[in-house]
This record gives C-alpha cells, structure tokens and sequence, in this order.
C-alpha cells in the first residue's frame, strides 16, 4: 500500500460555532471571508480534519453550513482534507453532504429518536457516502456508564452493519467524555467510564472508530489552563492505548506527557483513573499553585503593577494604558527634583522604546497613537507643576525642536496630517498644529513667531498641490529658510521634485510618504552634522526624478479629434434610457447610522492608520494582524458609542436630471421637454493611446446624444460630517489624540458607505432602473452592479470645478449643509459627491494625461482662459504648460 | 440470454481475461460526414437551434448510423458497447433547447445498442451495454465566477434529478450504468445517489461502474482531487469497476492507473485516448501503438478492463482486443481495515 495510515486524527474545531466564539462572531457578522481564513489556519496548524458547526439559534444555519462549504472547496490548502460536517439539525447534515465531493463525516446520528429514523439517516449518509460519529445515546439518554456507552453502542452497531449494510469501518462511536472532578461523587468515575467502554467497543464492533470532545473532562478547571492541559494529556495516555483513535482536540491545549509537572501529573491521574477518594480535593488544592502560569486565556495579566515606576511607565507607553498613568506619573515626580525629568526619563525612555519598536516594525501607528495618548496623560498631569516651577524659578523649557504642521488652503483632509503630528510629539517633537484650510500668510507668519524649525504641508485634493507650490514660492520670496515637509495622500515624490523643489532652494524640501517616515527625516533636519549630507542626497534625488521624467519623451497620445472618432460607442439603437422614479431633487434626512454602518468597506479605514492589507484579512495578518484587531475593537466600540449617542448626523440630496450628450459635453435639461438648458457637464476624453478596444472614453459616451434617446443624468452629494469635527475637537481638547483622529476616520467611512448605499437606493428604487437587485456589501464594494457614480476631482473627471455645477443644481449647500472651499474641497470632509450614470456599460476609467489641444477645447467650452485650465487641470496635463 | 445471465458470464470472462470495452462513439460518428441536416432529420427540421454535434440526437435522427458504430466496435472484438447517451440530460440538452427529449434520446440509445449487442450475442459470449451517464456540463463543486467562488450554477439535488430521469430511461435496456468522465467527483455522487434512489424506489438494481478524468499531468481530476482522493469519495457505490478515461493519452495514463490499481479493491478500466489531439485536432495514435501500449498493462497487471476513448476506432479496439488475447487480468486486491475518507487528498484512519 502506498498510502499512510494515521492512528490517532486530531479534528480541528475552530470552525464551530459552538465551540468558538470568535468564528461564531464571524459567521454572524457574515465575514465568511474572514471565517475561510480560521479553516486555512487550522489545516495549517495541523488538523487533519476539520469539524464545521453552523447550529445557532440567531443563524440560519442550512444556509450558513452551504455558503461557508462551497467557499472552502475553493480554497485547494483548505480542501485538501475531509470535512466533518457537525450539526443536531438533519436538515442541515444532508445540504452540507450536497456541498462535498470528498468522503466526510456526518457529526452525528444517533439512536435518540429510535431505531427506524436512526437507520433512514444512516441509509442516507451512505448513500452520499459518507462515514458516520454515532453518539452513545438512545431512546432513555445519553449513555454515562461504561455498561450503558457498551450497550448503546454495540447496538448501535448490530442494526448499522446488519440492517443498514453500513461499512463498520466508517463507525465512529462516541461514546461522551463528561466533566470529572465536579465535585459530585457519580461524577468521579466518568473518565474511567470513557476508557474501559473504549476498550470494550473496540473489542465488540471490529472495524469500527472511536472519538470524543476532550475539552469537556477537564470542565470544572476552565480558567486554570495548565491543569486542563495536564488533564487532557493524561487522558489521551490512557484513552488511546484503549482505542480512541480520533478526537476533537485543541493542540495548543496539550503539554508533552512526560513534561507535567510530577506532582501535577500524578494529581490528576488520580482523578483521570479515579484512584482516591480525595482526589479532587487534592487537584482543586494544588491546582491554585499553577493557575495563571503559561495560561493561555485571555485573563488580564497584572503583574506588570508590581515592578518599578519607570518600568510600570514604559509598559504603559507600550501597550497603551492609560488606567494608572496618572498614578505612576505622579510616583515618579515625587523621585525627582524636577517634574521636567519625569518627561526626560522615564516618559522619554518608554516613548524610546515604543520608537524602536515602531521603527523596527513590531508597533503599529495605531499602537503608536494610543502610546501618545498616555505620554500626553502624564504631561497633561505634569503641567501644572511644571507652570509652577517656571513662576517660581523662571526657566525656559526646552524641545527637541518644534514642527508646524497645516492643511494647504483649499483642503480640509487632515487625518494623516495629525498622525504625522502625533508620532513627532511623541519624540520630543513640539508641535504647532494650524489645523486646515491655513492660507500661506498664516503658515508663514506664524512660523516666523513661533520660531519652528520646520514646516510641514499636507493635503489630499489635487488643487492642494498647487497651492504647496505656492507656499514654497512665498517662502523663497520671503527669505524663509525653514525645511519644508510635503505629505498627503495626492502628493509624490514626482510633483515635489518636479514643481515645489525648482522654486525653493533656501532650505531642503522632503516628501515624507508616511508617518513613519516622519521621525527619522525631522531628526537628520535638525541635526546640524547630518543636515548637509541629507539635503545633498535629497537633492540629488530629486535630480534624477526630474531627469527620468524629461529624459523619457512623453507618451503619443491622439490629437482630441482623432480621439473624439475613437470614443466609446454604446449602441443607443437598441436600448431605451430608463426614466426615474422620481425625477428632480430629492433630499435625503432619514439616514439611520445603524444601517449604514452594514455598508462600510473596512480597508480603506486600515490604509488611513497606514495598516496596509485588505480587510478582513489583514486581522489575521502575521505582522500587522495583532494592532489591526487591536484598532478594530477600538474602532467597533466607538462604532457602537458613535451610533447610540448619534455623534454623527448625514444629510444627502439625489437629483435626476433630463440629459443628452453633445460631443464631450453632458446637457442637463431644464424639463423633459429638452428644449431648455439648465447646465452642462464637461466632460475630459482620454488622448493615451491603449491597447485595448474600448475606445477612447469620456464620460459624455455614457449618456445618449440628443438624436438617440430620452436619456438622463443623475447627481449626488452626502455628508456624515455634521458633528465630526466638534467631536474630533472635544477628544484633541482633552488630550486624546486617538479619539480624535478615530472620529474623523470613521466618518471618512460613513460618508463612503452612505454614498454606497444611496447608490443602491438610486438603482433600486428613486431611479429605480434595477428594482430587483440583491447584492451582498461585499458585491457592492466589488461594484458588481449596472451603473456607476463617478466625482468631480477623481480618475474619470479629474476637474474639481466641476462641483460647483453639480452644488447648483442640486441646491446641495441648502439640502445638505455640505460647501466647498476655493479648492473645491467638500467641507464636512466627511462628504462625497458625484455623478450617476445608469447604462450598463457605463464603468470608471481613468483620463490620464491630456494634450493641450483638449485643455484649449476644455477651456473654450467652460468660458476660461488656456491659463485656468491649465491650473485646473495640472496633474494630468502632458505637456509642461510653462515649457516655451 | 437475460441480464442475469449476461452480467454473470460477464464477471466469469472477466476473471479470466481482460475484457473489452468499445471505442469512440464521436470520432466515428465523423466518418458519416453528417450535415446539419442530418442531425435534425425530419423530426428537427424547424428547431431553432443549432443542432449539428449533439451526437446523442442522433439516437433519434440517424438511429441506423448509430447502430453502424456500435457493430464496427462488436465486429472489432468489444464484449461491451457504450451507448451514445454521453449528453442525454435535461441540463446537458438545454444548450440545444432539448431538455424535453432528453428522457427519449436516452432511451433511444440504450435500446439501439441492446438491438446491435443482441446481433452478436451468442450463449459463450455475451455483449453487454453499458449506459454512458456523461458528467453534464455544469460542475457542482466549482464556481464559474471566479469573483464569487461560493456561488454554484446548480444545486446537487438538480443534478441528481436529471440523472435519475436519464437512469430511469435508459434502464430497461441497461445491463451496467457508466459514470464516466468525471471531472467533478460531486456531480459523479450526485448520479451514484440517482442509482441508489431510483433502485430504492423502482425495486430494481444494477451494478455500477465508474470512471474518472484526471485532467493533466498535475495527476488531479478538475475539482482537484488525486486519483486515490476521487476513489474513496466514490467507493461506497461498490461498483463493478473503477477507472479511468478521456484527458490523457495511454503513456500520460499510466501511472495513474496504476495508482488506482493499488488501492481499488474492484477491478479496473482504462479507456485512454487515442495520445493528445494534434494541432488539427486529430488523434495521431495508431491502433498499433496503442495496442502495444495496452498490453503492457495487461501484462503488469494492473488493468481488468481496457477500451478506448477519445480518437480511439475500431480499428484500435481490434488491435487492442487482439493483442490483449491471452492476457490475465489484474487480480482484485483485497484491502486492510481502515476509513478512507477524502478531501483533496487521502486520509487513512487505520
């Protein structure tokens, strides 16, 4: 034979509900994603096979045992061995063998309800082929003495074999491991029972298998792990020499027989085998002696209390405590001289830690900013002893330099902008925080007074880059030689070499790409002995990015003639444009954030606290897994805090419009009549020459010409900002930076979702060109529907102006209470507009570059000059517009 | 003779000697060079649909050209004729908008062969059909939407009903019922609990014989499982015989067959193609070379019945039948106590 042959199968049961919480949660939450990769980590980890259990009161549990089956047998690490299929439900047993090609195991049958429906459900189970647990239980009970397991069993036995032709090497009894050591005398020998009835099963039905939930004989010591490993060890010694040979067993929860502590071991196999009359005494006394060592469960570990206050302080700052910081703080201030040593010792040297560990890439930014949040505890305790000293001695305190960090004018994004504020506090940095919206004047002149060291620019709209350019132009003007730190999520090394670095050459400028990066780029700025060799190598790089990008001759791109015959043909012959449920305006106020909350897409809530990966696996990732699930649990119970309290009120407005296309233009009629216009929408083609057949697109290609329909446009905008940013200021007022940023992040997330869901909405029922669409969240964030909602200032029309014809129309500043600032950023931030666009073909794209001859047809069609267009349209421009 | 008889002297042949399955009932329908209207016949004249290629039609357009093919392959030596019934499912005939005639074409096929097996039949030697019950074209373990791969086409008890109306028809002149070509163990269980319910509920039975596809030189059928994996998934169909076919050419086969060989306690079948299609889509095999490669598996032993597929012509199965004359087949092992589950792979509990 070539195969191998095991004899003891060690079934994983991580992927029941009712024996894990955490996969319960998942399947509740219906995170099947999530839910898959539990599977994957067990086989992983070993199981040979695994055990699926669905059966909860709140799931239907038919359909959860099929979705999560059909998903695993995709996954060939998970597939690859058997699957247990686990429920008291025969319902649910037989969808799941429907679900399986390979040979499993029904879990299980018994002879509970009597002999006839015992044999229809293992006729069926053979004729599915399947092997079979068949629990000791009968028409009286569950089977608690070994006479009673023998008998149920044997019997069991006879009819399978006999009656049903059942192969008996598919039987596999479980003849119940119960709790011992309870405490109740008939209790004692349940151990002994499980053995002895083993060996005479084995015995009595050739062939068959024996197995059982080893966690339940060590019950009563739930909470003392290392005396239920030691149980569950010493039970598998004597169990297995009798004849179990599978069992539901956590690894983890096993010690090495021969490793037991002596006097353990022999403790608990005197309750095991039943040896002495006091042997649950004697286990319940000495078990005391190693409760908590090596425990595996969650238990809160305290010790860490009973050291010295700077290392009390450190661990604080480490994992982010702040329950006794104001206690160790104010032990530690009456052991120095000064309040400022307790910042300069042991705060600093705890914050030390957590940067090396940051750097070193073992914290994570959301670990980082809750460790800030206790360094600004102490201070915030230390402060008014430190104002007390100044009055009585006169000193000066000292920083390891100061930093200003300000929103560009224009933008109103500052999420990663207090992060970077956040990590440099915590080492040492002073920061002067201008908040957003700064116009230059404002940066500049309160760097001059604050004497800083070094400013820092962030933004997140492209018109915000323009408006660095204009910040660093005013500084040269000006004679400013401060460092200048560009950061955002629209910014790149590309732009600052290419625009900001040629106009400023007093002083370096860095592109900082995250907020790690922050803290080692502010230390070489402000050291005087690395300062000069990192400004050289800072502009040499910038060199070389400026020579790549001239050296590369820019891409051919169609002339807009050639690329306007070449645009995206819909066939409008055939198709008629569906006309709104309710055309015009509508405004939406009865937005439920409960509901909405079911519509997030989680990633992009990760990549704002720079956890890249995609969730939910990134809770499960090797590095970044354990901060990611730290920062979720604070995010979900904020969540729930955020929807009881209503910290958040959202506020959006559809309008439908009558529309035709003309060339690249969207005319929105003023009535269905289509005689009048109310507005146009510009729209921009791609020039770049593609190797595919979809054409050159524009937006306009979306919508039906005049000559070919009665079509229609749509517009949105919603905000979940109404709150945020008074709650955001409350948690920075109070020194929780966390809180802060938290707030903001999640309702980024709301706005996203309430925008999602109005999307469906729209489809379904207000424009209503889908009325029977039914698709999960994650179909939606996989955007598998007709139709799309496209926003001003993004890929497929990169023209922030276009906002303000879509706030026109839509009357959106009085409906919604959302505006836009000169850059036309939305403020809330927490706010989202956009188009709709109904035809199935409809998809996003991205313009790309463009060639002046459409920036001149551009600015002809908006009434601007070449110069304004150009401004505008900047980022995408191929060609320098400065170039002679 | 009945179908007792048939199948008793069957068994008897077969422990004497590797028995002879038939060849490829498409590459020879093509020698017909049958046009479209062929297929359709005066009965499809007006269908709408295109019906040129689904062979099983033929059962009831051209039941005289199928009956040729069927004598060629007694002619050439087989001991059984497959019936074209490869597609003769509602969910296979839907792509011709047939689902209707499906029961009828099915029926149609088996009793074609039965009427040509009963031509050569005589009391030393008897002919037997066996009904080709084709894996349908949807699959039940896999998603055709790689986006969604929860999402299945069919569900397993849609399968199982459309097998069971395909069993229930082709019964009557059935001596074995063939799952063949199984690329998704899940659809192949589905047919072999369409047997066991239609043998539960008509009071009747037959033996089963299966046959898997392993697809490429990675060793796993389409679904993804090895060839020891698919058996035990499929073992509690007792069947008559497990094997495999299609996919593969003699010389890729082998090996797997042997793997089969060693853990099947039945006997076993391989009906290899005729090599790989070149790149005019013929098979470039010779009767010959085939021949010459069959019989070392007689001679190794690891093979009870041999036939052909894909390419495979009468032509094959004369010199194939020729050159395994006087071989013995493979002996049945018999196999230790142990539960064989599956997933992907084996697991043996022992």
């Amino acid at each position: 034979m070539t195969e191998t042959t095991a004899t003891f199968v060690n079934v994983g049961e991580r992927t029941n509900v009712t024996g894990s919480a955490r996969f319960k949660k998942l399947i509740l939450n219906d995170d099947y994603a999530a839910a898959v990769e539990v599977a994957r980590q067990q086989v992983e980890n070993g199981a040979q096979i695994i055990d699926i259990n669905m059966d909860e009161g709140m799931l239907d549990g038919e359909k959860a045992m099929v979705t999560f089956l059909n998903l695993i047998a995709a996954e060939p690490d998970i597939a690859r061995v058997p699957i247990m299929i686990d429920s008291s439900k025969w319902h649910v047993i037989e969808a799941g063998l429907q679900c399986v090609q390979g040979k499993a195991i029904v879990n299980s049958i018994s002879l509970k309800e009597g002999e006839e429906q015992f044999i229809e459900q293992a006729r069926k189970v053979m004729s599915y082929g399947a092997a079979a647990v068949v629990m000791a239980f009968d028409e009286v009970g569950q089977a608690d003495t070994a006479d009673r397991k023998v008998e149920i069993c044997t019997r069991a036995y006879k009819v399978l074999t006999e009656k049903v032709g059942f192969d008996p090497n598919d039987i596999i009894f479980d003849p119940n491991i119960f709790a011992v050591a309870t405490g109740i005398e008939e209790h004692n020998n349940y151990a002994v029972d499980f053995i002895e009835a083993t060996k005479r099963i084995r015995e009595q039905c050739p062939g068959c298998h024996v197995s059982g939930g080893l966690s339940n004989v060590s019950f009563s010591f739930r909470g003392n792990e290392p005396v239920r490993r030691a149980m569950h060890s010493v039970f598998l010694y004597h169990a297995i020499p009798a004849g179990m040979d599978m069992g539901i067993v956590n690894a983890g929860q096993l010690d090495i027989y021969d490793q037991i502590d002596a006097e353990l071991r022999e403790a608990v196999e005197d309750v095991i085998l039943n040896r002495r009359d006091d042997a649950t005494e004697r286990l319940l006394e000495l078990a005391e002696k190693f409760r908590g060592q090596k425990g595996q469960v969650q238990v809160k570990d305290m010790s860490w209390r009973e050291q010295p206050v700077n290392k009390r302080i450190e661990h604080a700052l480490v994992q982010g405590i702040t329950e006794f910081i104001v206690e160790d703080t104010e032990e530690a201030r009456q052991g120095f001289e000064r309040p400022l040593h307790v910042i300069e010792g042991p705060l600093m040297d705890g914050m030390n830690v957590v940067g090396d560990l940051f750097g070193a890439g073992k914290m994570f930014l959301p670990q980082v900013v809750k460790s800030a949040r206790v360094m600004k505890a102490a201070v915030a305790h230390l402060l008014p002893f430190m104002e007390k000293e100044k009055e009585e001695l006169g000193t000066v305190d000292e920083s390891n330099g100061k930093v200003l960090m300000a929103t560009v004018k224009g933008d109103v994004h500052d999420i990663g902008k207090n992060i970077v504020g956040v990590v440099l506090a915590c080492n040492g940095y002073e920061i002067i925080d201008l908040g957003v919206m700064v116009p230059a004047e404002t940066i500049l002149e309160e760097a001059i007074k604050q004497k800083v060291d070094v400013i820092g620019l962030s933004g997140l709209i492209t018109p915000s880059l323009d408006e660095m350019v204009f910040v660093a132009a005013e500084m040269q003007r000006r004679e400013i030689d401060l460092p200048l730190m560009i950061g955002g999520a629209t910014t790149s090394p590309a732009h600052t070499a290419v625009k900001i670095e040629p106009v400023f050459n007093l002083a370096p400028i860095i592109h900082v790409l995250d907020a790690s990066r922050a803290v080692p780029v502010v230390g070489q700025l402000l050291s005087d002995e690395e300062r000069p060799a990192f400004w050289e190598n800072t502009k040499a790089n910038f060199e070389r990015i400026r020579e790549r990008r001239s050296g590369g001759v820019a891409k051919p791109r169609y002339p807009i003639e050639e690329a306007r015959e070449k645009r995206t043909q819909i066939d409008w012959s055939d198709y008629t444009p569906p006309k709104p449920l309710q055309p015009g305006l509508t405004t939406i106020d009865d937005v439920d954030l409960a509901e909405l909350a079911r519509y997030i897409d989680w990633t992009p809530f990760f990549m704002s606290w720079d956890l890249k990966g995609t969730y939910p696996a990134i809770l499960e990732d090797e590095k970044r897994g354990e901060a990611a699930r730290t920062l979720w649990a604070d995010a979900q119970a904020m969540l729930q805090q955020l929807i009881g309290e209503q910290w958040l009120t959202c506020k959006g407005v559809v309008g439908l419009w009558p529309a035709n296309a003309d060339g690249d233009d969207i005319i929105v009629w003023n009535s269905e009549e289509r005689d009048e216009e109310a507005a146009r929408f510009f729209s921009i083609r791609q020039q770049m020459i593609k190797d595919n057949d979809r054409g050159q697109t524009a937006l306009s290609d979306f919508i039906a010409p005049t000559d070919e329909g009665k079509d229609w446009v749509g517009g949105f905008v919603v905000t979940a900002g109404h709150g945020e940013l008074e709650k955001a200021k409350e948690f920075a007022d109070a020194g929780d930076d966390y809180s802060s940023i938290m707030v903001k992040a999640l309702a980024d997330r709301f706005a996203e979702a309430f925008a999602e869901m109005l999307h469906e909405r729209v489809r379904k029922s207000i424009w209503g060109y889908v009325p029977d669409e039914a698709f999960d969240n994650e179909a939606l964030i996989k955007e598998e529907f007709d139709g799309i909602r496209p926003a001003p200032g993004y890929p497929s029309q990169p023209d922030h102006t276009e906002k303000e014809t879509l706030f026109d129309l839509l009357e959106a500043r009085e409906r919604t209470g959302v505006d836009l600032t000169t850059s036309c950023a939305m403020t809330p931030p927490a706010s989202v507009s956009g188009l709709y666009f109904s035809h199935p073909d409809s998809a996003y794209f991205a313009v790309g570059r463009i060639e002046k001859d459409q920036v001149g047809s551009y600015a002809e069609r908006k009434g601007w000059d070449l110069r304004k267009a150009e401004r505008w349209l900047g980022p995408i421009l191929n060609y320098d517009p400065n170039a002679l | 003779m009945n179908r007792e008889q048939r199948l008793e002297k069957l068994t008897q042949a077969a422990d004497e000697r590797v028995i002879i399955l038939d060849g490829a009932m498409g590459t020879e329908l093509q020698t017909f060079k049958l046009t479209e209207e062929d297929f359709r016949g005066e009965q499809f004249k007006d269908v709408n649909s295109f019906l040129k290629g689904n062979n099983d039609l033929l059962n009831l357009t051209k039941p005289d050209v199928v009956k040729e093919v069927h004598r060629r392959y007694f002619k050439a030596g087989a001991d059984i004729a497959e019936t074209n019934t490869f597609s003769a499912t509602t969910i296979a005939q839907a792509d011709y908008a047939l689902e209707s005639l499906a029961a009828e074409i099915a029926r149609e096929g088996a009793k074609l062969a039965r009427e040509v097996a009963d031509e050569f039949e005589t009391e030393d030697s008897p002919k037997a059909v066996w009904a080709a019950i084709g894996p349908t074209n949807k699959t039940l373990s896999l998603s055709p939407n790689v986006n969604d791969p929860g999402y299945r086409e069919v569900t397993f008890e849609h399968v199982a009903e459309a097998y069971k109306e395909q069993i229930a028809a082709m019964a009557e002149f059935s001596d074995v019922f063939l799952i063949e070509t199984i690329f998704d163990t899940l659809n192949a269980k589905a047919a072999i609990k369409a047997v066991k319910d239609w043998e539960f509920e008509s009071g009747e039975s037959r033996p089963i014989v299966l046959s898997g596809t392993i697809t490429d030189q990675s060793g796993r059928t389409l679904s993804g499982q090895t060839t020891e994996a698919f058996w035990y998934s499929v073992r509690h169909a007792k069947p008559w015989a497990v094997g495999l076919n299609c996919a593969l050419g003699a010389d890729l086969m082998r090996q797997y067959v042997v793997a089969l060989s060693r853990v099947a306690d039945t006997r076993v079948l391989a009906y290899p193609n005729a090599g790989l299609p070149n790149e005019f889509g013929e098979y470039d095999v010779t009767p010959e070379e085939q021949a010459k490669h069959l019989k070392g598996w007689a001679e190794d032993g690891i093979v009870n019945v041999l036939g052909g597929c894909c390419g495979t012509t009468p032509s094959h199965i004369d010199a194939i039948a020729k050159s395994v004359k006087s071989s013995k087949p493979r002996i049945v092992p018999e196999v230790n106590e142990a539960m064989r589950l599956s997933g992907l792979e084996p697991f043996v509990l022992g």
